[in-house]
């Protein structure tokens, strides 16, 4: 039966496993903090399910070192061993083992390493026993003979458990050529008689080269439900013992499936929750009757109608927009999936240093949009770890400065308007402001700290090449900066912002889109070309009069917003874009602002408001700096999305030069 | 043709159970623990039952007991799927009055020539 190939199963499979594992991580976590037997039970049927999986599916080495975690939670599932630190310790690494085997399986690369070895063997050492090389299939446990006796007699239980002896015998005609005989003696009078037992009995010879085992092998499912007896036909008279050999099948190995699987995974997937499909259903079928009604008025349209037209079309517009709505929550997964991790980081991370940190975790249900999730795991991690590596004091610290020994650090995900709001909340130090001060010194980040306000000095710790730490740790200290994370936060089309006060803590908060796929923006028009900047990031539109503007050595031009002198961007210049008004009284200045400041951009005039459906720009055609995306308009043409982190970016550059 | 219920919690699992039944003609259900698994099987009669022993909400030992006590499940086939080679566990599905065990792991032959030993 070569039509199923198991390949097609691995996908979900290395999914499952992978879910299976963060469980397990969890539910360790959890034990180490106390937990109950019902989490023991949980993590058992976790690595019970990968090592059944990993042998079904064509992954021996991966079966046989879960085989080994297995037989350890085995002893803790039947209370034969206790849960302590160093077992949790040792299951967590099976837990990291584990997902580096799913790595390689995924690009088909050889699941065992020296590190997988070396765990399995302590695994094994644990448990009191030494790993032996996997044994071939046991021999038949004697050679055949010219032919067999069994004696057979079920039980009158055995029919209700499934077994028909009709099947039993059956099978034993396919080993050989059999002659039987039914003993009736046990039959009951027709009154007594039970037609959903069995009162019948059997006298079997068997003739042929069957092995006992062989025999033996198609009674397994009813030992204990019959008497038995299979005797060698020469020596019948000898009564062996009915012992029923137990065989062992062995592991299937499609080393040609996992190949193929391999590299067939870039796609990924989302699992969506069955209530959202309903929804969307629900939903086409509303769009199918509003269709039905609006076709009505293809033959004839009668202006008498025009009302009901109207309300055709205002349902449509209606159902259009929810069905976008929904159809953008199907991207959508809970923040939890990144928070997950946390719990097992930060217990890392304190064991390490020798702190006290208690992890509360808020808002876990909260939605993104997946690529959103995928981007922002690693920021988030930075902030943690930073938390815990510079925010957070040691306990004599804290109980010196008559703080609770323990520190907390809390992670909050909540909405907040149409954005996410994540925030990374530590009852640490603080920012130290003479610190900063003075690295952004001896950096040359800044001249003077005279009359910098603490908001300022705070920001500076996001530029590049900082870090006040005395020395830096292998855990915060891996080349990543907090300029990285506010890049990364900006790249999504986020910000970050950070409040922090001397002894008290520090708050870092995170607001992101809620999705990539759709912006609010506003169209401006600049010559023949149509621009969308995104509405988060304007500030407000003025007209200017041509006095206003301020030229400046180098070319550029400024003019003053409030209290500053914001830098111009003539967007018909920047694009190269024909036919644009040249003089700054006849068009517009949109303000915009992004994380690292502000300036005007000069467009023809505004167009509308409207929803953007982002598309790649670099998918499609190239990256093009100052430009987020492309989006395509009501009436087919294409407009560009202005990346206003990016021209800010840009503008200073250009400042700077 | 037989109509088999498939029931266990990883859906690989019994994603490659149920493909390779559908694919010898069998008509075949899922569930994916015992409690949906005898929600099934008061709705339709099953021919055969597949089952996991290590499940979330109720295991399939429980499953096995909780079939075996309605009147139309006493004789009908069902087969634990498991990894326990033990005779011990083994033995504990029959006392909870499976019929008989395939142990993983197994390809799709091996499942599909020990439902049809089954079903004939």
């Amino acid at each position: 039966m070569s039509t199923v190939s198991l390949a097609q199963f691995h996908q979900v499979f290395f999914e499952e496993s992978l879910e299976g594992l963060d469980a397990m991580e969890a539910a360790l976590l959890a034990l180490d903090q106390g937990g109950d037997a019902e989490l023991v039970h949980l993590i058992f049927r976790a690595a019970h399910s990968i090592k059944g999986g990993a042998a079904t599916f064509g992954f021996p080495d991966m079966a046989a070192f879960t085989h080994e975690a297995e037989s350890l939670l085995d002893e803790l599932r039947d209370g034969r061993r206790a849960t302590d630190g160093a077992i949790v310790e040792l299951l967590l690494r099976t837990v990291d083992c584990l997902r580096g085997m799913f790595d390689r399986a995924q690009t088909g690369q050889p699941l065992a390493n020296a590190q997988s070895d070396d765990l399995r063997q302590q695994l094994a050492a644990t448990v009191g026993r030494t790993v032996v090389a996997p044994a071939g299939k046991a021999a038949g446990k004697s050679a055949a003979t010219s032919g067999w006796i069994i004696q057979f007699r079920p039980h009158p239980g055995m029919l209700a458990g499934g077994n028909d002896p009709l099947r039993l015998l059956r099978e034993l005609a396919e080993l050989g050529q059999l002659s039987v005989e039914a003993q009736l003696d046990r039959l009951p009078t027709l009154e007594a008689l039970d037609p959903s037992e069995c009162h019948l009995g059997w006298r079997i010879e068997l003739i042929g080269a069957a092995t006992h085992a062989a025999i033996a092998a198609v009674f397994e499912w009813v030992e204990g439900e019959c008497d038995l007896i299979i005797e060698p036909m020469a020596q019948a008279a000898a009564a062996l013992s009915a012992n029923v050999v137990e065989t062992v099948t062995a592991p299937v190995v499609q080393n040609a499936a996992a190949k193929a699987a391999a590299g067939s995974n870039d796609s990924g997937s989302v699992r969506v929750g069955i209530d959202k499909i309903d929804g969307l259903i629900d939903l086409v079928g509303e769009l199918v009757i509003t269709q039905a009604m609006l076709d009505q008025f293809r033959e004839e349209f009668d202006p008498s109608r025009l009302a009901l037209l109207q309300h055709g079309l205002a349902q449509l517009a209606r159902h259009t927009r929810t069905l976008q709505e929904n159809v953008m929550g199907i991207r959508m997964l809970p923040i939890g999936s990144v928070f997950n991790r946390f719990p097992r980081l930060v217990r890392d991370l304190t064991q390490k240093l020798g702190k006290l940190v208690k992890l509360e975790m808020i808002g876990e249900h909260t939605e993104l949009d997946k690529t959103v999730l995928e981007k922002i795991g690693d920021p988030l991690v930075h902030l943690v770890r930073n938390a815990i590596d510079h925010g957070l004091e040691m306990p004599d610290k804290r109980r010196a400065a008559g703080k609770n020994e323990t520190g907390t650090l809390r992670l909050e995900a909540f909405h907040r308007g149409g954005s996410i709001v994540v925030e990374i909340v530590d009852d640490g130090a603080g920012l130290n402001r003479d610190a900063i001060v003075a690295k952004a010194l001896q950096k040359g980040l800044i001249q003077s700290a005279d009359g910098l306000s603490d908001e300022t000095v705070n920001e500076l710790i996001f530029q590049p090449g900082f870090s006040t730490a005395a020395t830096t740790t292998d855990l915060s200290g891996r080349g990543v900066g907090m300029d990285v994370v506010r890049r990364n936060v900006t790249d999504l089309g986020g910000s970050v912002a950070i409040k922090s006060r001397l002894g008290v803590g520090t708050t870092f908060t995170i607001t992101l889109p809620l999705t990539l796929a759709i912006i609010d923006g506003l169209s401006a028009a600049v010559g023949e070309e149509c621009y969308i900047v995104p509405l988060v990031a304007i500030v407000e539109s003025v007209q200017l009069r041509a006095d206003a503007v301020r030229s400046v050595v180098g070319g550029g031009e400024l003019f003053r917003f409030r209290e500053e002198y914001l830098p111009i961007v003539r967007l018909h210049e920047q694009f190269g874009c024909p036919g644009a008004k040249q003089k700054i009284e006849d068009g517009l200045v949109i303000v915009v602002e992004a994380d690292t400041g502000r300036v005007g951009l000069f467009i023809d005039g505004l167009i509308g408001q409207q929803q953007a459906v982002v598309k790649s720009l670099e998918a499609n055609y190239r990256r093009v700096e100052g430009i987020s995306g492309a989006t395509i308009l009501a009436d087919g043409s294409v407009a560009l999305i202005i990346d206003v982190a990016g021209l800010v970016r840009m503008q200073s550059r250009r400042k700077a030069a | 043709m037989a109509k088999i219920l498939a029931v266990d919690d990883s859906a690989s699992m019994r994603g490659m159970v149920a493909f390779t039944l559908r694919s010898a003609g069998y008509e075949v259900s899922e569930a994916e623990n015992g409690q949906l698994a005898l929600d099934a099987a008061r709705a339709s009669r099953f021919d055969l039952v597949l089952a996991d022993v290590n499940m979330p909400v109720m295991d399939g030992l429980s499953m096995v007991r909780e079939l075996r006590v309605l009147p139309e499940y006493k004789g009908v086939p069902i087969l634990m799927l498991t990894t326990e080679s033990n005779t011990e566990k083994k033995m504990e599905g029959k006392a909870a009055g499976a019929t008989g065990w395939l142990v993983k792991p197994f390809d799709p032959e091996q499942l599909l020539a020990t439902v049809r030993r089954v079903l004939g």
